[in-house]
């Protein structure tokens, strides 16, 4: 059970990888960075069940992340408002090769 | 149960898919969404109840709130959006540049998988119930944040606050205005469910010294609550006074945490570093003010800026 | 061997099971917003009712029956509220209810 968590750890990373590096959109990509982090997370509570006895060091770490990724992704998101009200637009890409 | 891990992997990779790839950005969030609750399941599954609170009250319910309040703030044609405009699709290098970062999100996913062969499982389980009666608490989870790793937990609360500073310093919002819904019905819900909430909070607060729980998914309920009145259009006026005020709750939690590891120091312990007969005590102390300040903390981040005082 | 207690909690979560699947069902076929919020809060909350009792039963615990009891009044509160705040924001946008065409 804990091999087939590993995988579909692997498979949401590549997703969101992929995701983060090609969406123009920044929301998108502040998503894609979420579930980037939650695969990460996945990763380590499973490693963490793994273990013999339970260790919950790694659920204290990610217990940390947690709380990290909802404060970056806070700040991204009032940056991404003020970048909206600047140039009407979600994207990074300059306006004329569009 | 393979077949229950089976399906719940399914439909987490199907609802990454769809939260990164429909053009509805709306549909992308609730997807998103649903992506977080399904994870709480799998975190149940890795025995990790802890982090299952944590992702349900904060990684998918409080995230949500805040990426649909941003969308609320963008006019509506920003909602529906092509992944990738036509233009760019239709490019030279569009192929090609996708294709690269498949290639890349793949080796890197492979080379994560192989670095697993020779990792060695972490083994620190049976230490850590070996120094448990130390701690002060129950909860292994809690003992780890709060007395042998605190300093981390110190950081995270900073972290928190220095999110709450940055998106102050970016400019004022307007304060939310009290105001009479068309329907009794949610204000009439919400008025109900508020001692619930408060309830629901403190116990969970209560439990985090021998169970599943503390000061975060507390805070997380806190905030919860608070966004719901702020939905059912019940807020107080804002003046100076209650600026003050909250700036104070703001940072009760970190200046607690920081002044409890400061005094200790002075007393000759070391940098939170607990005497074994008080650490069950402070542990209580920091993580009431720790619960509070995230409440408020995670409330503000959810305005998104700091409250003009002159709009109300 | 399953007690009697255990075989009355499957076949009452089974029952549950089946009214959630014909909620979805109508979430996915129905044809306007009114008839899907109607079809979901109706059939999940009674299955998910019927989940609760099925689980109250094979805990065996009153303790555990009452906190069921409660989650599945407050999921009943809030699926009610959430169910007429979506028919109220789309009535008032507009949104006529389905009627068959003739």
């Amino acid at each position: 059970m804990t091999a087939f968590y590993l995988i579909l750890a692997g498979v949401i990373l590549a997703m969101a990888f992929h995701a983060l590096m090609t969406r123009p959109n920044l929301l998108r990509k502040l998503m894609a960075l979420n579930i980037f982090t939650s695969a990460v997370f996945l990763f380590l509570v499973t490693l963490a069940r793994m273990a013999e006895p339970l260790d919950p060091i790694p659920h204290a770490m990610v217990l940390t992340g947690i709380v990290v990724t909802v404060s970056t992704t806070a700040v991204g998101l009032a940056l991404l408002v003020r970048l909206y009200r600047r140039s009407g637009s979600l994207t990074l890409q300059s306006t004329d090769d569009d | 149960m393979a077949v229950f891990d089976l399906i719940l992997g399914l439909l987490l990779v199907v609802l990454v898919w769809k939260s990164l790839s429909v053009s509805d950005l709306f549909g992308a969030v609730i997807s998103f969404m649903a992506f977080g609750l399904l994870m709480a399941v799998a975190w149940v599954r890795l025995e990790a109840p802890d982090i299952a609170l944590a992702e349900a009250a904060i990684g998918s319910g409080l995230t949500g709130a805040l990426l649909f309040s941003t969308l609320g703030r963008l006019p509506h044609s920003e909602a529906r959006q092509p992944v990738v405009s036509r233009t760019v699709r239709n490019g030279p290098g569009y192929w090609m540049t996708t294709g690269f970062w498949w290639v890349l999100a793949i080796l890197l996913s492979i080379a994560f998988l192989f670095s697993l062969l020779d990792l060695q499982t972490p083994g620190l389980g049976g230490l850590l119930q070996e120094r448990l009666p130390e701690s002060g608490v129950l909860n292994p989870v809690t003992a780890v944040l709060l007395n042998f790793r605190s300093l981390d937990t110190v950081m995270e609360i900073a972290v928190l606050l220095l999110a709450v500073v940055v998106a102050w310093s970016m400019g004022t919002v307007v304060w939310p205005v009290k105001r009479t819904l068309p329907s009794p019905l949610l204000p009439g819900f919400v008025r109900l469910l508020t001692p619930f909430f408060l309830l629901v909070s403190f116990s969970l607060l209560w439990r985090g010294s021998h169970a599943p729980g503390g000061a975060f998914p507390s805070g997380a309920v806190l905030a919860a609550a608070g966004i719901l009145l702020l939905l059912a259009g019940k807020t107080t006026r804002i003046c100076p006074r209650f600026m003050f005020w909250l700036r104070w709750i703001l940072a009760v939690g970190l200046l607690v945490f920081v002044f409890a590891g400061v005094s200790l120091m002075v007393a000759g312990y070391g940098f939170l570093v607990y005497p074994e007969q008080w650490a069950g005590a402070l542990i209580l102390l920091i993580e009431v003010s720790a619960g509070v300040s995230i409440g408020a903390m995670l409330m503000a981040l959810y305005i998104g800026g700091e409250p003009d005082i002159h709009s109300a | 061997m399953m007690g009697a207690a255990d075989i009355a909690g499957a076949v009452l979560a089974v029952a549950g099971v089946l009214f959630f699947l014909a909620g979805t069902l109508g979430l996915l076929r129905f044809p306007d917003i009114y008839t899907r919020i109607h079809a979901l809060t109706k059939a999940d909350n009674l299955g998910l009712g019927l989940i609760c009792l099925g689980a109250a039963v094979q805990s065996g615990s009153l303790m555990t029956a009452l906190k069921l009891l409660l989650v599945w009044i407050l999921v009943l509160l809030a699926a009610a509220t959430g169910a007429s705040l979506i028919a109220q924001t789309a009535h008032r946008r507009g949104i006529r209810p389905w009627a068959r065409q003739e």
